[in-house]
């Protein structure tokens, strides 16, 4: 039973492979035997091992084969046994033997430096000649084949593993010459039929009783009912696919918008450009804060804005002395041009205030919420961007109180995984009260700064409203929540958009 | 923002209470300050700019003795008067019509005393003086100086003095060019037929503010026992606050605080004025913002341990406090004494309804359709540079500039999105193909129509990198995507740089020109070293969402 099921989870190219097994061993004398391809042999062999129906050996051995002379002396012989035979009857001059053999000097003295410690030549000199002659042994020599020829004539590539008694000896001596040999190290594969293999062949493996791959020939013809479908291995790995999938920043946003969607809050969206007026002025940022020196904030080249006349009136006033407000303002005097620059928005809440004051009184109390870009002016690093997300919320609600802004801030960050939410005093020129927003970080066990909120003075409230009017508001970071999530160290990494990082990427699961 | 170093002794000293360093960092960080670090012998703070009056050690130990409640209540300051008169000139009106000084006796300096009088000054000059565009300060030996001094402007060429840190006498043109002080402030003068000095009844130059002191008389060293204290600017409310702040950390250190005379033509000005400033309390007010329900006794111990007094409904605002300006801003002191971390965190039973933002829906639903095609959606920035926005894509279009980008590459407002995704292509030629990538995002071109002159569409930017890819594989996205809309449109031929001859359209939607679309110009993909056809195009999703409405 064992037997038949593995019968029928063969692959093709494991029922061309498994009987060969009984025969060969060496990898490639199997693809020669099958005709199969080197790579699918290798996947057949991978296949039978996890099956256990067979052993997959591997080796490095040091693999010998020939070089460029011994190549040539393959075909022609090697030097020393020519340089015997040439020697005739009775010494003969070198000259002579090195002319007819067209040898080089070097091969020259190799001869004579083998030869002699052979025994089978002595060297004489006559006048001012070198004479070799044949002794009794070197007559013995030249009638049987030299070690190295035989070596010679062997297949290549020859392991030297492999090597015994003369043809081993043979190697070391031609190993030592000029590039007879050359050696690698050579990657020996071979493969055993297991005992289970070998049962599997006896038990039969017939091929023509297997459909491999189901076609629609077969359903329609119904051949497949007195055949067997070949079986899996469904535990086997498979190649990956990638499908499309949402920026994991995106993903985020989504959830975020999600969390304040469920809270009932309104989408506000808006220009990335705007007029310091908007971004600055009806914020109550006096001119002449620090937030708006040149090294903060990106100004744009595009002319004067345009500005909401009667607007500018209050909001000016409201600066100067405080308007109707009950305030005494920053007591200085505020220039119109200077806010008519254009800018890239330093923070959304730009759009609390545009909201505030398109917003009336009986479609009060009212809740917003915008998840948008604004911008710092700062080089890229691995801490710092010029471009980021910021989450804002306001909640416009004359019966609302700093309570609500903690348990606003407290629910959010909860769902975003967060559930310790401290506030702590901070500075704000738009809020008052102020507060820092930190969550309880608990692997690093501290406090971790995730953003700004407040209640909107009456200052900034009622030149945009008409009227005074509670408005809590938040701005948070969102990139620094994203990086933890997804282990990110390096804030530009964020927005890399290398497409394997993202492919493999987990999704944004909360 | 600026921090101030504390001797944790000494700070322990004055504030009169030791606290273990856990409960240290836990009541700066409540008290509305930034603790930095804190070990044996030193905290770093950081101030926020509403409270200059905790830039010197001495106003920051003060408020924080008052909130751990070692010493509450409003901090007594006893002013005597000097007599002495400050005379000022109506030269300088047009320049820097205002002056505020005091005179602080009985004071023994050492180099650690010197070095905190000189931290004050220079924190206050960078924050509440706005870089000494809004205040002045000179502290001058009080020894040294001939009664009465005058504040007066001269033309530059008659101003000749020896200033601080150098080692000549200058003129005051000299001053502004040679001297790092001058270099540094001297813009502060620009366009000035006169500039201001303080001079003595010698004749002798004490300052130029808001520049350089004189270093005949305006160096304190350790034989110093009395100074003169001025602050110049354009607001005398301002000013004197910022005396204040300064006169009253003096005090903290044993000074004896005397008050001078300021002659401003027949008008008479004394100066420091310690007297708190009263304002009525809006209890009711305070309760409602902050969900409290806190009576006048609990008010008035939370204003005292904020270091106020408090009579008859009415709060006494310490003089050197210069963040006042609304019930507002009593209220968050209330709610810092409170402790912030005292408010219940609650949801109101407040019904409203949600909304998406209809468009945002719409770009939700165009990415997922193109996600559904097997497209990988991209995050890019707005913000990208001329070369890559034109050069590297063969095409000329008007770009709206930055005008203080600290990076070269990133120095205009993108005007279309598929610039960046060719850099994308070109950063991952490493991985595996086909890519298909997407991307939505702002792009600006100049409108005078909109008030900022500005005007922006999302757009959407899509492509292909393959072997294989062509103008009919983009070109069948478009037509999925209109498809899945419900919409018909047109095609007609164009010509772009960025897309092959002939093998370049533009997509019109009910007579809009809506699209770009084609095979990327081999040109340009060399421009981005990409190696591998591109098909692309490039569609104003404003538009299409305006069409579609």
């Amino acid at each position: 039973m064992e037997t038949e099921k593995i019968v029928y989870a063969l692959h093709t190219f494991e029922r061309k492979v498994l009987p060969v097994l009984k025969e060969i061993k060496s990898f490639e004398k199997i693809a020669e035997k099958t005709g199969l391809q080197k790579v699918e042999v290798m996947r057949a062999l991978q296949w039978l091992e996890n099956k256990k129906l067979a052993r997959i050996d591997k080796q490095l051995k040091e693999a010998v084969a020939l070089d460029e002379n011994g190549i040539e002396y393959k075909k022609k012989g090697l030097p020393e046994v020519r340089f015997l035979k040439s020697i005739k009857q009775g010494p003969t001059s070198l000259k002579t033997i090195q002319e007819g053999l067209h040898l080089s000097k070097q091969e020259i003295s190799i001869c004579l430096g083998i030869l002699k410690s052979k025994a089978a030549i002595e060297i004489r000199k006559v006048g001012e000649e070198l004479v070799v002659a044949k002794t009794e042994f070197g007559e013995q020599l030249s009638n049987k084949p030299f070690p190295e020829e035989i070596f010679l004539q062997k297949n290549f590539p020859a392991y030297t593993s492999e090597l015994k008694d003369l043809d081993k000896l043979a190697f070391e001596n031609l190993k030592k010459r000029n590039k007879i040999i050359k050696l690698s190290i050579a990657k020996i594969i071979n493969a055993e039929l297991t005992d289970l293999g070998r049962k599997t062949i006896e038990h039969g493996i017939d091929e023509k009783n297997v459909i491999d791959r189901l076609t629609p020939e077969i359903i329609k013809s119904k051949a497949w009912k007195n055949k067997k479908i070949r079986s899996y291995d469904v535990k086997i790995n498979v190649p990956s696919i990638y499908g499309g999938k949402i920026h994991f920043v995106s993903q985020a946003i989504r959830y975020i918008k999600r969390i304040w969607l469920d809270m009932g809050f309104k989408e506000m969206t808006g220009n990335i450009a705007q007029t310091s007026f908007w971004d600055l002025d009806a914020l109550f940022v006096p001119q002449d804060h620090p937030a708006r020196d040149m090294q903060d904030t990106f100004y744009i080249k595009a002319g004067k804005g345009n500005l909401p006349k009667e607007l500018v009136k209050k909001i000016k006033s409201s600066h100067e002395n405080g308007w109707t407000t009950g305030s005494k303002g920053w007591q200085y005097k505020g220039s119109e041009e200077a806010a008519k620059e254009n800018l890239l928005r330093t923070h959304t809440t730009v759009l609390s205030a545009q909201t505030i004051a398109k917003l009336k009184k009986n479609e009060l109390p009212a809740k917003f919420f915008s998840v948008g870009k604004v911008f710092r002016n700062e080089t890229l690093s691995w801490k710092s961007l010029f471009e980021f997300i910021q989450v804002e919320g306001i909640v416009v609600d004359p019966d609302a109180n700093f309570m609500h802004l903690k348990g606003y801030l407290k629910e959010f960050f909860a769902k975003m995984g967060f559930p310790d939410v401290r506030i702590r005093p901070a500075h704000f020129p738009y809020t008052e009260p102020s507060a820092e927003v930190d969550v309880w970080h608990p692997l690093k066990k501290q406090w971790v700064e995730l953003g700004g909120s407040g209640i909107f003075r009456p200052e900034v409230v009622k030149p945009l409203l008409g009227f005074d009017c509670t408005v809590l508001a938040w701005g948070l970071g969102m990139e620094r929540t994203i990086m933890e999530y997804y282990n990110i160290s390096d804030v530009r990494d964020v927005y890399k958009n290398d497409l394997k990082q993202l492919k493999e990427m987990k999704i944004w699961m909360r | 923002m600026p921090t101030i170093n504390i001797n944790r002794q000494a700070f322990e000293k004055f504030v009169g209470k030791k606290l273990a360093a856990d409960k240290l960092k836990d009541r700066i960080s409540m008290l509305g300050t930034d603790l930095e670090s804190v070990s044996d012998d030193e905290i770093i703070v950081e101030i926020f700019p509403n409270r200059p009056d905790m830039l010197s050690v001495q106003g920051f130990a003060r408020a924080f003795s008052s909130f751990i409640g070692a010493k509450t209540g409003l901090a007594q300051y006893k002013v005597e008067s000097s007599r002495e008169k400050v005379i000022i000139d109506n030269s300088v009106e047009n320049v820097r019509p205002y002056t505020s000084c005091a005179i602080v006796k009985n004071l023994h300096f050492d180099d650690e005393k010197i070095k905190e009088v000189i931290d004050i000054q220079e924190k206050l000059h960078i924050t509440y003086g706005r870089n000494r565009r809004k205040v002045a300060i000179g502290i001058y030996p009080f020894e040294k100086i001939k009664m009465p001094i005058r504040f007066m402007a001269k033309k530059p060429g008659e101003i000749k003095f020896h200033p601080l840190e150098s080692d000549k006498e200058m003129n005051a043109y000299e001053i502004l060019e040679k001297h790092p002080a001058g270099k540094a402030y001297g813009h502060l003068l620009n366009g000035l037929e006169k500039f201001p000095i303080f001079i003595d009844a010698n004749d002798e130059i004490l300052s130029m503010p808001p520049i350089i002191n004189s270093h005949k008389t305006g160096k304190i060293n350790h034989d110093t026992k009395e100074i003169f204290i001025e602050c110049s600017g354009f607001d005398f409310n301002v000013l004197n606050k910022c005396l204040n702040m300064i006169v009253t950390a003096l005090s903290d250190i044993g000074g004896k605080i005397y008050s001078m005379e300021l002659m401003y033509g027949k008008n008479k000005q004394t100066t420091p004025n310690l007297e708190a400033e009263e304002m009525k309390v809006n209890i009711p007010y305070i309760n409602r913002l902050l969900g409290l329900n806190l009576n006048e006794t609990e008010i008035k111990k939370l204003f005292e341990r904020m270091g106020y007094g408090y009579k008859n409904k009415n709060v006494l605002i310490p003089s050197y406090r210069a963040d006042i300006l609304h019930q507002a801003d009593l209220a968050e002191d209330i709610a810092i004494a409170y402790g912030y971390e005292n408010f219940m965190a609650l949801i109101p039973n407040v019904a409203t309804i949600a909304e998406e933002d209809k468009f945002e829906i719409f770009k939700n639903k165009i990415s997922d359709l193109l996600t559904g095609l097997g497209f990988m959606e991209m995050s890019t920035y707005a913000l990208s540079n001329k070369e890559a926005q034109c050069k590297k894509m063969n095409a000329e279009i008007p770009l709206i500039e930055l005008a203080n980008s600290i990076s070269s590459d990133y120095d205009v407002l993108r005007a279309w999105t598929l610039p960046s995704l060719m850099e994308i292509l070109s950063n991952n030629k490493h991985h595996e193909y086909p890519q298909k990538i997407f991307a939505i995002g702002k792009a600006f071109k100049k409108n005078e129509a909109f008030d900022t002159n500005i005007e922006e569409n999302e757009n959407l930017a899509v492509a292909i990198s393959s072997e294989n890819v062509d103008y009919t594989r983009i070109r069948q996205i478009l037509d999925y995507m209109f498809m899945s809309l419900g919409l018909k449109y047109e095609i007609i031929e164009a010509e772009h740089g960025s897309f092959i001859e002939g093998r370049a359209a533009r997509a019109m939607l009910k007579g809009k020109k809506i699209a770009y679309l084609g095979e990327i110009n081999p040109e340009t993909l060399t421009q981005w070293s990409l190696e591998m056809p591109v098909a692309a195009f490039e569609l104003n999703l404003s538009r299409l969402f305006e069409a579609m409405e």
